[in-house]
């Protein structure tokens, strides 16, 4: 009897769970139904390279480990500014220093993050229409190719304002580029008027973020003599009332700002130098490490867009009209339209693989560069701290030879090689696992990485694999031509 | 036969598709934003060379005084960085404004010209500023009116 009340207890409740569980798994067959109708946004069908947080408002590169280094950095070296040079120098000299102070700063990190999150002028892939109309174009220029015949290399030739410049064909994006504009390989993106990778930035340096890095180097060169000349005033107004050495042990902080200033001026300031240079004659640092419009070329090579007057090249530069996204990351994906041409490039047949892994031995800077972003971070911050942002300029469209490691942080990495590999590995556990698990929505507010289409697989993957496509095809139409 | 294209969505669902021709970009002037203007082939039969270059000719214009590099965006530059770019919260750009009024000319240009004659530009913002995309239709046999209600110039919404 007590058995059967049991079970007749117990009825009803399995009852209950029974329906709790069917619900539960007509809720779990609606969701692929519901998951099927839902619409995306574009952000996380992107084919890039590139990080999306806040439903697709903030854009930035893959590695941003440097670009968090540069944050803490501003943000230390300026908290300890404000909180132990600050108060003895309002007092004695003048509450105006730590206003303009405060101004500076919060420029110096608007600039920083504007550059950072915005989209540098990325050119969406071509949709497939495009890209067969282009290759039936390059065919019918092409002509029939009978025996022994050597077609030519993809590029289309275009006079602008007395110059010839050549217009290469971008084999992972399918498109013509436009002048000035470049791949790069980090995020394998083709980007317009394509200047640099800055990992300090976390972000491709292009048309739309120039003006706005520009002005972050440039103000971070003026808060770093301010603060550098500032806590020297402080330590000698100290140091005339009780003495050097007591001075340095009531603000042991602003020997640390010294330092940090000391060696951040030098590059930050040297690169703001060259920015204003290339900004007056209106080049890009790729144009120039390419030496393009050099007259060393040739004698009638000059540069073409340059606007002839500097004072017009800078205001260009600085207060032309800012063109908007192209890439429309918060619009939603329309079910009929055609989706940009995917990455095809991943399985490449053996030539290629072995072109690929021989290009990647003879440039190590080039295969590493992912690496060295992520590992090459800690030691680069022992010897200089404002590393100049030209070094890791790959443009895809450059040679590997002609990707020189010019300036001293460059040629840095290529020595510490060895060591960058081992740090990789540990900054790279760093990366997966939050990668990996799913990030709880309190956590990180902004960390939806559902857009995320890194397949663990992939980083370790010479991340250029598909942009050396490109080069390796490259090699190959010359291998094919011998 | 005059209700069988309603709109321009109709037209795309209801009519065959049959090719799509691009109109490349002409960068003799520099990087500026600016379309050939040279007729395609395959329009040939389709629509009157003039109304073709005009429409391409008036969005070379558009294009060209959204970059343009003069006063009033000198003005809105330096307005921008003395607010730290707040301001773009508020207001849009003058680039935007334009690329608003080329999305409405395309439109009537689809409505008044290109539609009844079974062709639909697509603007180019949505291509990423490569190409101006004109899709050719092949409408079974009947000589469609010119297209009423809203159309979306193109896109589904």
């Amino acid at each position: 009897m007590t058995g059967n009340m049991h079970l007749g207890v117990e009825e009803p409740i399995r009852e209950c769970q029974y329906n709790q569980i069917c619900t539960h798994n007509s809720s779990t067959m609606d969701t692929p139904h519901t998951k099927k109708k839902k619409i995306k946004r574009k952000w996380q069908v992107f084919p890039g390279r590139n990080k999306f947080y806040c439903n697709g408002r903030i854009m930035m590169a893959k590695q941003t480990g440097v670009f968090y280094l540069t944050v803490v950095l501003i943000l230390v070296t300026s908290g300890l500014f404000f909180a132990f040079d600050c108060p003895f120098l309002a007092s004695n000299l003048t509450p105006a220093i730590p206003a303009i102070g405060g101004v500076l700063f919060i420029f110096v990190m608007g600039m920083l993050l504007r550059a950072s999150f915005s989209d540098p002028g990325v050119l969406p892939r071509a949709t497939p229409e495009e890209a067969a109309d282009i290759e039936r174009q390059i065919d019918t220029a092409n002509g029939p190719s009978g025996p022994g015949y050597r077609p030519p290399p993809r590029t289309r030739e275009v006079l602008i304002n007395g110059q010839t410049v050549k217009l290469k064909y971008c084999f992972t994006c399918k498109i013509f580029r436009p002048p000035r504009a470049s791949h790069c390989s980090l995020c394998d993106n083709c980007v317009e008027r394509f200047d640099h990778h800055c990992p300090w930035v976390g972000n491709c340096v292009g048309r739309r973020n120039y003006r706005f890095f520009y002005l972050f180097i440039l103000s971070l060169s003026l808060l770093t003599i301010f603060i550098f000349a500032f806590v020297i005033t402080h330590v000698i107004l100290r140091s005339n009332r009780t003495g050097f050495l007591s001075a340095l042990k009531d603000s042991p902080a602003s020997v640390l700002e010294v330092v940090v200033c000391f060696f951040s001026i030098w590059s930050i300031v040297g690169l703001s130098g060259f920015h204003t240079y290339l900004i007056s004659s209106n080049q890009t640092t790729n144009e120039d490490i390419k030496g393009s419009w050099s007259s060393k070329r040739g004698k009638g090579n000059y540069n073409p867009y340059s606007y002839g007057n500097l004072i017009t090249n800078c205001c260009a530069a600085l207060c032309g009209p800012l063109p908007p996204s192209l890439i429309d990351r918060r619009g939603f994906v329309q079910p009929d339209t055609p989706q940009p041409v995917a990455q095809t490039n991943g399985t490449g047949a053996c030539p290629s693989n072995q072109v690929q892994s021989h290009m990647a031995a003879t440039n190590p800077l080039l295969h590493s560069q992912p690496i060295i972003l992520g590992g090459g971070a800690p030691l680069q911050a022992k010897t200089s701290l404002g590393g100049p942002c030209s070094t890791l300029g790959p443009s895809q469209a450059s040679l590997p030879s002609s990707i020189p490691g010019l300036s001293c942080g460059g040629e840095l990495m290529a020595l510490r090689d060895s060591e960058i590999h081992c740090h990789h590995h540990l900054h790279h556990q760093h990366f997966i696992s939050p990668e990996e698990t799913p990030s709880p929505p309190t956590a990180l507010p902004c960390a939806t990485h559902l857009g995320h289409h890194v397949h663990p697989a992939q980083l370790f993957n010479p991340a250029s694999q598909d942009s050396l496509h490109e080069d390796s095809v490259r090699g190959l139409v010359k291998l094919s031509s011998v | 036969m005059a209700t069988e294209f309603h709109n321009l969505q109709e037209l795309r669902h209801s009519a065959s598709l049959a090719t799509k021709v691009f109109i490349q970009r002409d960068y003799s002037d520099g990087t500026i934003c600016k379309f050939q203007t040279k007729f395609p082939a395959e329009l040939d039969s389709r629509i009157e060379r003039s109304l073709f270059e005009e429409t391409v000719k008036t969005l070379n214009c558009c294009y060209a005084e959204a970059e343009k590099i003069g006063g009033q965006s000198y003005l809105e530059g330096c307005l921008a960085c003395a607010t730290a770019y707040i301001v773009f919260l508020c207001m849009e750009t003058r680039y935007e404004k334009i690329l608003k009024k080329i999305s409405m000319y395309i439109q009537e240009q689809n409505e008044k010209i290109y539609a009844p004659r079974g062709l639909l530009l697509t603007d180019p913002i949505e291509r990423g500023m490569r190409v101006i995309e004109i899709s050719i239709f092949e409408d079974s046999g009947s000589t469609s009116s010119s297209s009423t209600g809203s159309p979306s110039s193109g896109t589904a919404q």
